[in-house]
């Protein structure tokens, strides 16, 4: 009993860092309508990010948040305004396969400078200390951090969203964006920004993952599918939705995977399919 | 207003132009239905690859560019025509042409399951659900001990040998069937968008919102899309992997080759368009006849090109070519009398 138990707490931590995947991915979705199908790999890249700077400054692993958040909100900012913003407003099309292209060419550069080996960051003693959270259910002090960091994270997020003066224009962007120049918002900039926070965001997740398993730059595109059906189970353009349906989708991959290796992601899969079947509008449906 | 006669030539150009391509057209058919005996095996092997790309171009472009379903899972179509086929020919030793058809028509049948499911997935969020769902059934034949789970099952030789006497006999008999299904995929986009609902289909193409405004079901048109589009990517499937005589859930269910592929192809090529795929499989097989050793800097290549097709021309090479000349040479347009 305490086995499956302890599956399931794993599950929920796990749900953590796919809560940060999908936060990003759930911006672009509202805010910048676009379906960012780069997500995944531009996680794997700051994966990358945060494996060159702690080989060649030699940091602790967990402090290349420093390098790898702001390197990634510039590189967020720098793609919506160069890129993006470019092909935004003629349908749905011109972004998705601009970032279908996007993924295409990040995947292969990346294999280009790293090949197709294997990485992980090692984060030193962390990484095996663990504690009792409960009688029989042990949980190591990593993945804890990492459930913690994401809950103070989405925490932010929401104050961002609501208690600022940016996040107004945000949640301005998500509802109607032709009000945005009303407003006196140069909308442009207000999607460079919002592309930037959700890539700082994808950034923290990136540190965590790069720790935690291994990866290659073909990693990306599994992480997209995690962050998507996190959205999807949870509800569009609720922050704690979002959360929740991560945290379901952890606990499903840690259950397939405790009954067979080979189900963990297809457990994940199964409960996005259900749910999609059973409540389209996802758990917590932001209602309007 | 302009006068009649400004509007009505360029019309008559057109019709006219139409015309002399599919007279072209089926002369290019008749020659490359002799192909065979003009071309060494190599390069007819080469042939039957272009012809299953084009193929799988047309139906991609019919899905994404027409009907608005921007799929990027059409690879479990794929894989489920081509693993019904082995199923078919290995387990209950049918022939070669009849599990071709069954194979077909599975795919479509699965598709009516699939579509109910995705269809509940709007514009983008399609795009990503439909691949969730490709890799879960990929995930699934894997796991299936029948099918050979993740090493895949190898083509019987005697079920080989059955198809035709001889290895050139064998390659003959697929490229005639590859051919067929190039020139019935890029006919039945013709014909369906000259048909009633292909007006529905262009005006979908145009603006969803207008053409639902204008009394089209757009539901029911992309429903059918889908299906057809299904089916045929099912048969397309069944015949690449006959010819390749191996398969794996990983090779029969691959997003890269079977998806990705033929989205460079269509957008590169000019999506939306029925001159767009033949185009750009044209350009993609030239790209890749110089450039595939190079590996990943070749698929940075597509990848660079496709974005900035998007920027600088998102309606193709063919559209700017026939923005340009004003070519149209497969015309599905509808002019108005007088």
């Amino acid at each position: 009993m305490s086995d499956w138990l302890g599956i399931v707490v794993q599950g929920i931590l796990t749900g953590g860092l796919y809560a940060l995947f999908a936060a990003g991915l759930s911006m672009s979705f509202g805010i910048l309508r676009i379906v960012n199908l780069a997500h995944g790999d531009l996680i794997v890249l700051a994966c990358f990010v945060a494996l060159m700077v702690v080989e060649t400054l030699g940091l602790p692993a967990l402090t290349s948040f420093i390098f790898v958040v702001p390197a990634m909100f510039a590189l967020g900012y720098a793609l919506q305004q160069g890129l993006l913003n470019r092909v935004i407003g003629n349908g749905e099309l011109p972004p998705l396969l601009t970032t279908f292209g996007l993924s295409i060419v990040i995947q292969n550069s990346l294999l280009e400078l790293f090949s197709a080996d294997n990485r992980k960051l090692q984060a030193g003693a962390i990484e095996v200390q663990s504690l009792d959270l409960l009688p029989g259910v042990t949980v190591g002090w990593l993945p804890l951090l990492m459930f913690l960091c994401a809950v103070v994270l989405l925490a932010l997020l929401h104050a961002l969203f609501f208690r600022t003066r940016l996040g107004r224009a945000f949640r301005a962007a998500a509802d109607d964006p032709r009000t945005l120049s009303h407003m006196g918002y140069e909308p442009k900039r207000i999607y460079a920004l919002a592309m930037g926070t959700a890539m700082a965001v994808c950034a923290v997740a990136a540190v965590f993952m790069a720790v935690r398993t291994q990866f290659t730059p073909l990693s990306g595109p599994a992480r997209l599918l995690f962050a998507f059906e996190a959205v999807i189970i949870g509800g569009m353009g609720s922050i704690w939705g979002t959360f929740l349906g991560a945290l379901l989708l952890g606990v499903a991959q840690a259950v397939g995977a405790a009954l067979d290796p080979v189900l963990e992601t297809l457990a994940g899969h199964v409960l996005f399919f259900i749910l999609l079947l059973l409540r389209p509008q996802g758990l917590i449906a932001k209602g309007k | 207003m302009p006068k009649v006669n400004e509007v009505m030539n360029p019309d008559r150009s057109a019709a006219t132009r139409s015309l002399v391509a599919g007279g072209c057209c089926f002369l290019l058919c008749i020659v490359l239905g002799l192909a065979p005996w003009w071309l060494e095996r190599a390069s007819l092997l080469r042939a039957v690859e272009f012809a299953y790309y084009i193929a799988l171009a047309q139906m991609w472009n019919l899905l994404a560019g027409y009907a608005g379903l921007m799929s990027i899972g059409q690879q479990m179509f794929v894989g489920i025509g081509a693993y019904v086929l082995y199923a078919m020919v290995i387990k209950l030793g049918w022939g070669v042409l009849p599990a071709l058809l069954l194979a077909g028509s599975a795919a479509l049948v699965i598709a009516l399951p699939a579509a109910l499911l995705l269809f509940r997935l709007r514009g983008a969020q399609f795009a990503i659900g439909s691949w969730v769902l490709a890799e879960s059934v990929m995930l699934l034949v894997t796991r299936s001990e029948d099918l050979g789970g993740a090493s895949g099952l190898s083509l019987p030789a005697t079920a080989v040998r059955a198809m035709a006497a001889s290895a050139d006999e064998r390659i003959q008999l697929i490229w005639w069937l590859a051919l067929l299904l190039a020139i019935g995929s890029t006919l039945l986009v013709f014909l369906w968008l000259r048909s009633r609902q292909g007006l529905a289909l262009t005006a979908l193409r145009d603006n969803e919102t207008a053409a639902a405004g204008l009394g089209v079901d757009t539901r029911r048109v992309k429903f059918a899309v889908y299906l057809a589009v299904a089916g045929m990517s099912g048969l397309i499937g069944a015949l690449i992997f006959l010819n390749k005589l191996r398969i794996s859930p990983g090779a029969a269910f691959s997003m890269s080759d079977w998806t990705a592929s033929v989205i460079f192809i269509v957008v590169i090529g000019g999506i939306g368009s029925i001159e767009g795929p033949l185009l750009g499989a044209l350009i993609f097989f030239a790209l890749r006849e110089v450039f595939a050793a190079y590996g990943a800097w070749y698929q940075i290549l597509l990848g660079a090109t496709a974005i900035l097709v998007m920027i600088k021309a998102p309606r193709g090479v063919w559209g700017l070519l026939s923005a340009r000349w004003g070519w149209s040479w497969l015309s599905v347009r509808r002019l108005l009398k007088n």
